[in-house]
Order: C-alpha cells, then sequence, then structure tokens
C-alpha cells in the first residue's frame, strides 16, 4: 500500500532535483522552472497530507501556492524580457553587477 | 506637630533643590537669600517643636510612609524628635541658618555660587535625616548622604591643581575630597557591619525596639556591635587612626569647614554613640566604652599637639574641632552622654564663629592663610576680632563662656569615673588648647604688622555678614549659662542618659574648676608673652626652633599622612598599576579585542561572499538551508 | 493495486522528466519535459483524490504557465543552445543530494498522526469540488480575495514590464542613467 511517507519522499526527490537545478544553472530563465519544480514538489507534499489527515487545508495551500506562482511567472517573465533587452543575455555571471 | 517635623526636615530639601534650579546659570543673590530663608524656616521649625518638647515632655514620632517590605525585612520611613534628636536638630539648622547666610557674602564672587547653596542644604537635609531618623537605616541614609555632600563641598574648587605635600599638606580640592570620602567609605564599612549584627540578632532597626531588646543579646554581640558601630563613629568624627581627612577637608570654602565641623559631620559620630547610649552603658560592653573615652582622650591630646606650632589658620581650627571632639567621645566613653551632648551644641556654636571669623580673615587676606604673615588685622577688622576672641575664650575654657562649663563637665567626669590618667590628660590639653587658640588670635590679629610689607591690604567683611553671625557670638557666651535648664530637659529621657557625679567629686569641684582655669590661664599668658608683644620683643621665627625634633614631628603631623603615604597609598598605587598593565590590559582588555579582532576579519573573511553574483548567493542559501535541515532532522531525531 | 503502479510510474516519469529539465541545455526540451511533468503531477492529485485540485494543476500550470513561458520565448533565441558555466557540480549535487537524503531520512520516519484532528475535515459523500468551494469561499475568503488582487496586480505588472513601449527604458527619466554610467566611463 502506498503511505504518505511514498508520496512525501518522492515529493522530497522532485524538491531536491529542483534545488539542484536552483544552485547548478546560471541562465535565469532555467532558473524560473528549477522554482517550478520547486513549487510542484511541495504542492505533491501538501496534497498528499491533506489526503491521509482527511483535511483540506493542504489542499488550500496548494491553491495559493498556484495562484503565487502564476503571479510570479508573470512578473518573472517581465523582467527577464526587460533584462534580455538591456543586456542582450539572461545569464547571472553576465548580471553580477552588485560586486561587494 | 507632624507637619512641623515634617518642615523643619524637608525645608533645606526644597533649598537645595530650589538652588539647584538654578545651578547651571549664574550667580544670583536671590537664590542665597531663598535657601537661607527656607533655613531659617527649618531652625523655627525646630525651636517651636523644642519647646513643645520642653513644656509637654511628649516625643513626636512620625512615620511618613513604608519604605522597605522584603519578606519579614520592614523598615518605616519614620522620624523621631526627641530630645536628643531636638537638641542635634536645633544646633544644626541654627548654624547652618548663619551658615548660609554667611555664605551670601563669602561666595560673593564665586562664579558657582547657586551651585554652592545647593550642596550645602542638601548637606543639612542629610543631616537633618540622619539626626531625626527612627531607625539605623535611615541613619546610615543620611550618613550616606553627608559623605556625598562632604564630597561635593570638600572639592568645591576641584579645579585647582595638585600641589606637593610640602607646600601644601592637603594637596589640592579634589584630593581632600577623595580622601575625605574613602576614609568615610572605610568607616561606614564598620557601620554597616554594625546595622547588620544588630538587624541579624534584633530582627529589627527601630531605635526603641533594638535597645528594648539588648538585655537578650549575648556578650560577644552586643560587643561586635558597638565596635562595628564606633569604628562608624571614627570614620565621620574623624578620631584616630582616620583623622587626617578633617585636616585636609580645609580645601573647601570655610562655610563648608564652619559647617562641617560645627553642626553637621563630625558630630554625627558623637551623635551615633549617644543615640545608641543604652548598648554603650551595658555592662558588657564597658571596655568597649572605655576604650571610647580612653581613644577621645588621646585624640584630644594629640589633635592639641600639632595645633600648636601650625602656621595655617584654618588647620588651626581644623586642629581644635579634632581635639574637642575627643572631647566629646571621652565625655561619652565615660557615660556622661549629656555632657557631651551639651558640649557638642556648645562647641557648635563658638566653632562656627571661630570658622566664621577665620572666613573673614581668609577673605580679607585674598585666601592666605599662613598666621606668620598676618599680625596686628585688629585694627582694621575690629568685629571679627571681637568675634574671634570671645570664640577663642570660649574654646579656651575660661568662665563664664559656654567652652568652660561644658568643658569643665567632662574633665570632671573623668576625674569622678576615678579615671585620673584620662583626667590629668584632659587638663593638660585643656592648657594646650588655650596656648594655641590664642597664639592663633595674637599671631593673626595683635603684635607686629606684618601683612603691609608683603602687599597686603585687608578690608573688613560686609556689615550683614557680622551681623548674622551675631547670634553665635551671643550664644558662645551664654550657652554655658543654661546647663542646669538643659540637663533637666534631657533628663525627661530616661535612666540611660542620666549622669551625677558623685558627693566626693562635688566638693572637689570648685577645685578641679580652678585647676583647669590655671592651665588655661597659663597657656594663655604663655602665648601672650611669646606672640603678643610688639617692639623690641616682638616675636620672630626662629630657625633653632623650627628645626627641633619635636616641632619637626608635630608640623608633619607625628608624619603619619605620610606614613599613610608609603604604606597604604604607594603600594596600593604599585598593585593598581601591576594589575592594570598584566591583568587589565593582558587579559581583561585583550579579551574584548581579541572579540572585536575576530568578528573584524570574519567580516573581512566573509565580504568574498558577497560577489555580487545571484547564483553564488543561491549557493550559500542552500548551504544554509541544509544546515537548518540537518538540525531540524537531529532535534527532531532525539527530541 | 493499480494505485501503486499508478504512483510509481508518475514517480519514475516525473523524476525523470524533471531531471531532464533541470539539465538540459536547450530551452526547448527543459520546456517541454516541464510541461509533461506537470501534467503528470495532475495523476498525483487525481491519485490522491483532490480531483479539484488536480483540474486546476491542469489549467494553470499546464494551461496558463507554460503558454506564458512559450510565449516568452518568443523574445529569446529558443533554439540555440544555452552557454552556461555551470557552477562546480560536486558542490550542487552534494547540497542536492544532502537535502534529499536528510529530507528522505525524515519522512521516511514513522509519523505519528493520532494527535492532529483535522481542521477542515473532508465530507464523506461530498464532492471533492464543493467541499473545496465550501472551505474556500467561508474560511478562505480573504486570503482568497487578497490572492486575486495579487493577480491582478502581477497581471498589470506583467503587461506593463513586457508590454509597453518595450523600446524605451522604464524609467521615464533615462538621463539619470546615462549621466551614472557617463560617470562610471569616465573614470
Amino acid at each position: 500500500m502506498i503511505g504518505l511517507s511514498h508520496y512525501l519522499i518522492v515529493s522530497a526527490i522532485i524538491f531536491s532535483i529542483g534545488l539542484v537545478g536552483v544552485l547548478r544553472r546560471r541562465n535565469l530563465l532555467m532558473l524560473f522552472f528549477a522554482t517550478e519544480v520547486m513549487l510542484n514538489a511541495v504542492n505533491i507534499a501538501f496534497a498528499a497530507i491533506s489526503h491521509y489527515y482527511n483535511d483540506l487545508t493542504g489542499q488550500m495551500f496548494a491553491f495559493f501556492i498556484i495562484a503565487i506562482a502564476a503571479s510570479e511567472v508573470a512578473v518573472g517573465l517581465g523582467i527577464l524580457i526587460v533584462l534580455y533587452k538591456k543586456h542582450g543575455s539572461l545569464d547571472l555571471d553576465d548580471l553580477a553587477s552588485m560586486r561587494g | 506637630m507632624e507637619n512641623l517635623v515634617y518642615i523643619a526636615l524637608f525645608a533645606p530639601f526644597v533649598s537645595s533643590l530650589f538652588a539647584a534650579l538654578f545651578g547651571m546659570s549664574q550667580r544670583e543673590i536671590f537664590v542665597g537669600v531663598v535657601a537661607s530663608l527656607l533655613l531659617a524656616t527649618s531652625f523655627i521649625a525646630s525651636l517651636l517643636l523644642a519647646i513643645n518638647l520642653y513644656v509637654t515632655g511628649e516625643v513626636v514620632h512620625v512615620t511618613m510612609m513604608d519604605w522597605i517590605n522584603a519578606g519579614d525585612f520592614n523598615v518605616a520611613f519614620g522620624f523621631v524628635v526627641d530630645q536628643i534628636s531636638v537638641s542635634m536638630m536645633l544646633v544644626v539648622t541654627l548654624v547652618s541658618t548663619i551658615v548660609h547666610i554667611y555664605a551670601i557674602g563669602y561666595m560673593d564672587h564665586d562664579k558657582s555660587f547657586n551651585r554652592f547653596f545647593s550642596y550645602l542644604s542638601a548637606f543639612v537635609f542629610s543631616m537633618l535625616v540622619l539626626v531625626m531618623s527612627d531607625n539605623f537605616l535611615g541613619l546610615f541614609i543620611g550618613w550616606e548622604g553627608v559623605g556625598v555632600c562632604s564630597w561635593l563641598l570638600i572639592g568645591f574648587w576641584y579645579h585647582k591643581p595638585d600641589q606637593a605635600r610640602e607646600d601644601n599638606p592637603s594637596i589640592s580640592p579634589s584630593w581632600a575630597a577623595n580622601e575625605a570620602f574613602i576614609m568615610n567609605r572605610i568607616a561606614d564599612l564598620g557601620m554597616l557591619v554594625g546595622i547588620f549584627i544588630i538587624y541579624w540578632n534584633t530582627g529589627s532597626l527601630q531605635y526603641d525596639e533594638v535597645f528594648a531588646q539588648l538585655p537578650y543579646l549575648s556578650e560577644t554581640v552586643l560587643i561586635g556591635a558597638a565596635i562595628a558601630l564606633f569604628i562608624g563613629a571614627m570614620g565621620k568624627s574623624a578620631q584616630f587612626p582616620l583623622h587626617t581627612w578633617l585636616t585636609d577637608a580645609m580645601e573647601g570654602p570655610t562655610p563648608v569647614s564652619a559647617l562641617i565641623h560645627a553642626a553637621t559631620m563630625v558630630t554625627a559620630g558623637v551623635f551615633l554613640v549617644i543615640r545608641a547610649n543604652p548598648l554603650y552603658s551595658m555592662e558588657e560592653v564597658a571596655g568597649v566604652s572605655f576604650f571610647i573615652a580612653s581613644l577621645g582622650t588621646f585624640v584630644a591630646f594629640y589633635a592639641a599637639s600639632m595645633a600648636l606650632v601650625e602656621r595655617d589658620l584654618k588647620r588651626i581650627i581644623a586642629y581644635s574641632t579634632l581635639s574637642q571632639l575627643g572631647y566629646m567621645f571621652a565625655a561619652a566613653g565615660l557615660g556622661a552622654y549629656w555632657i557631651a551632648l551639651f558640649h557638642l551644641a556648645a562647641h557648635a556654636f563658638f566653632k562656627a564663629l571661630l570658622f566664621l571669623g577665620g572666613g573673614n580673615v581668609m577673605h580679607a587676606m585674598h585666601d592666605e592663610l599662613d598666621l606668620f604673615k598676618m599680625g596686628a588685622l585688629r585694627k582694621k577688622m575690629r568685629g571679627t576680632w571681637i568675634y574671634m576672641t570671645v570664640a577663642s575664650i570660649a574654646l579656651a575654657g575660661l568662665p563664664p563662656l559656654a567652652g568652660f562649663w561644658s568643658k569643665d563637665a567632662i574633665i570632671e567626669t573623668a576625674f569622678n569615673e576615678h579615671t585620673y590618667f584620662l583626667w590629668g590628660m584632659l587638663v593638660i590639653t585643656a592648657g594646650m588648647t588655650a596656648f594655641y587658640s590664642f597664639r592663633q588670635i595674637f599671631l593673626s590679629f595683635h603684635g607686629e604688622d606684618r601683612h603691609t610689607p608683603l602687599g597686603f591690604h585687608p578690608h573688613e567683611m560686609y556689615k550683614f555678614v557680622l551681623v548674622a553671625m551675631s547670634p553665635l557670638a551671643v550664644l558662645a557666651v551664654i550657652t554655658g549659662w543654661f546647663m542646669g535648664t538643659y540637663k533637666a530637659f534631657i533628663y525627661q529621657i530616661g535612666e540611660s542618659v542620666q549622669y551625677e557625679m558623685s558627693d566626693h567629686t562635688h566638693h572637689l569641684a570648685t577645685y578641679l574648676g580652678l585647676i583647669v582655669i590655671f592651665f588655661a590661664v597659663s597657656g594663655i599668658a604663655y602665648a601672650y608673652y611669646k606672640y603678643a608683644r610688639t617692639g623690641e620683643h616682638a616675636w620672630k621665627r626662629s630657625e633653632k626652633v623650627e628645626n627641633g625634633v619635636l616641632y619637626k614631628l608635630l608640623i608633619n603631623q607625628y608624619y603619619v599622612p605620610k606614613i599613610y603615604e608609603e604604606v597604604i597609598t604607594k603600594p596600593y598605587a604599585m598593585l593598581s598599576e601591576k594589575f592594570w598593565t598584566h591583568v587589565d590590559l593582558k587579559i581583561v582588555d585583550a579579551t574584548v579585542d581579541n572579540i572585536a579582532k575576530f568578528f573584524y576579519a570574519s567580516g573581512d573573511n566573509a565580504r568574498g561572499m558577497q560577489t555580487g553574483n545571484l547564483s553564488n548567493y543561491l549557493n550559500w542559501m542552500a548551504v544554509g538551508g541544509v544546515l537548518l535541515l540537518i538540525v531540524a532532522a537531529i532535534s527532531a531525531a532525539f527530541v | 493495486m493499480y494505485e501503486i503502479v499508478a504512483f510509481y510510474l508518475f514517480s519514475a516519469l516525473t523524476i525523470g522528466l524533471f531531471s531532464v529539465t533541470v539539465m538540459s541545455k536547450n530551452v526547448l526540451y527543459a520546456m517541454t519535459s516541464l510541461a509533461s511533468a506537470m501534467v503528470l503531477i495532475s495523476g498525483f492529485f487525481f491519485l490522491l483524490g483532490a480531483d479539484f485540485l488536480g483540474v486546476v494543476q491542469l489549467i494553470v500550470y499546464v494551461g496558463a504557465i507554460m503558454a506564458l513561458y512559450s510565449f516568452a520565448m518568443m523574445f529569446f533565441d529558443a533554439t540555440r543552445d544555452i552557454k552556461e558555466k555551470n557552477t562546480n557540480s560536486a558542490l550542487v549535487f552534494l547540497l542536492g543530494g544532502m537535502s534529499a537524503l536528510v529530507l528522505v531520512l525524515m519522512f521516511s520516519a514513522p509519523i505519528y498522526s493520532e494527535n492532529i484532528a483535522a481542521l477542515y475535515p473532508m465530507h464523506e459523500g461530498v464532492g471533492n469540488a464543493q467541499d473545496v468551494g465550501m472551505v474556500l469561499f467561508t474560511k478562505y475568503l480573504i486570503p482568497f480575495e487578497v490572492a486575486a488582487v495579487m493577480l491582478l496586480v502581477a497581471m498589470i505588472a506583467g503587461i506593463i514590464l513586457a508590454g509597453k513601449k518595450m523600446d524605451n527604458s522604464l524609467t521615464e527619466d533615462m538621463s539619470a542613467d546615462d549621466e551614472i554610467m557617463n560617470l562610471k566611463d569616465a573614470k
């Protein structure tokens, strides 16, 4: 039988994949993709917990996360386009202008 | 009556706060006037209380508020006006009022005029708290308040630079102030221990309750408490070996010296012993009491001997205070508490007069205090001369002035207690007292004119100051005549303070008095012979005398300050230096420095993290996140 | 039985597809695999009985978000491979692996659920969509409205950032920026 742990472990693995992506990639677009991966991983966990504890709160949180993801993509892509216009590149190494 | 108590107590406090309001602004005469008026109010309130007490014999006891309530420890902020405290209140407020008025004239040119009055009134307030409190803790608060105010006042001219000990034995006002404060702190520790002993064993600090329990206490406790309290008294009243601060305190402005020496501060020690008379008259502590009497006698003699050769006008008066305090302790130690208190009052009047007169001289001579530079001042300062002479006669103990009655009573007490050695010492000291006080008069007011060649042009003090001093002069003359009345008054308290001479002494009283007078007169005559004559017999400084061993010993105060410096101050300074260089710099400071250096270095190194590259930041964030996760996992696993 | 099969199938596929997303050099591949993985994730939701959430996942993620990405892709050169100096991979995989390991360890430990009482329990016999609606429009009404406002704000921000006068700077006064750049150059 599939238990809560199974879902959580899958969620953790997907989250880590997202984390690896965030750490590894230098391209901002790819970073966004990796972020989506992580958000989805968390959504799975929420849905699973909601199911196994018979509580709707988890699903509620998943909804709000989806809403946030949507707004994030809207604003983020706008910023990406502006950056691309300005620098002609989305590579983080090219954007490092705040060196301390 | 309650209101009168509060008025008497808080008028000086209000005065202090009022003057403090103007503390930073420039000299305003009205500040001094208001302060003096408030002090006068306090005096009148005290006088009314005294009259009431005399007529009705009812002790006024007020409790202002609960002060400390901690567990079983309850102390109320209470005040008592009985025969002892009211005599002190009268003396304190009267002398303070006159000193306040005097200070208006004396501090005329000082730019910190207002501040001075603030301190002065605070000083009086502390003294009144000390005197009026009905428990040991209130007394201690007043005791400390007096210490702080004396520090402020002695060091009032804190801007004066330090001098070598050879030029000025008291070095500088701030030095003298610190010395006074530190010596008093040493003694205060004893006082505090005494209070602890009392509280520990009786569970109360209220005088009535403590004294009621005295008979049930063990001998050790009684002796311990008596000794500890007396150590406190020794500091405040400048008894040997804690006496050096008193003469150095002359660095303060003269009104302060008058106040410290006459009415407040130094009498606190005597007051404490008198206040605790049920303790000191216990059979078990007879040894301590006898020690007090012996020490008092010794100090009386010791201080008088140093005064014999002193050249500084104010220091001579300071020594005489020391000497008279010795008399008071001698009386108190021998059980004649009311005589001690009476001498305290009489002494306050003529000593204040003497000091204020000395202040006039100092003011006239532009702060020059060397007697050898004065002479023949009486022509220019007639009023001051009369006052000083009256005060000196009183101090020397010639009838019918105040000093004779009280001092004679003390000497008689010593005879009555069959302590003939003390008696002899006190009689000789009386002769010395007469000599040095008249030596000072003759050197400054009589003899050859030595000041004009040196370019001094003395002038008499303001009229209002001289008028203000007149009550003291009158009291210095007549106080002694009311000894019988005072005795009756103080006897109302009860058995513990009553003291009567035996019949044997009574018969001999006249002869004893004559012996004292003989010594006093011969002292004066010798002083006259040596210092007062003019012309070819005029006194001249003599190398031979001044190089004598005895003279050197006396002028250097038996080398006691020197010994303190060598034995205590210098090793202490050396030790402090060592601690500073080795412990403080190398351990304490280094620790703090290294903490700072660590953060500085870590910040410097951590700066490398700030590459401005988002990817690097994300990496660091991830490292932190993973660490937190690990911590969370570990704590989840173990909790 | 079919639940187990579905679970493992979905797990394997999503993990694989997400890995492709993260590792791929080509943006188009990455995006395609991401979209497919999201579809598969909605499968998880259906498995878990969260029907409404699954539908929302399909509509919002796959329908809206991925469409948005695709449109954005038009601005970038999508066919070219991305050249990037990827971060030192040992560290990355160490961190990712550590977090995965720790999380897995934590989650595989037994979870005690006896003491947990449901705050908004699901109802038997009521459809998931209806149940969700009940809770969302009563208990979570205010967050819901706030989320709606947030989406509106994000929409306006997106339009302004990406759409309006795309040739010009966003900050109205370009001259100040130019001045600063000139100063920098002068240095």
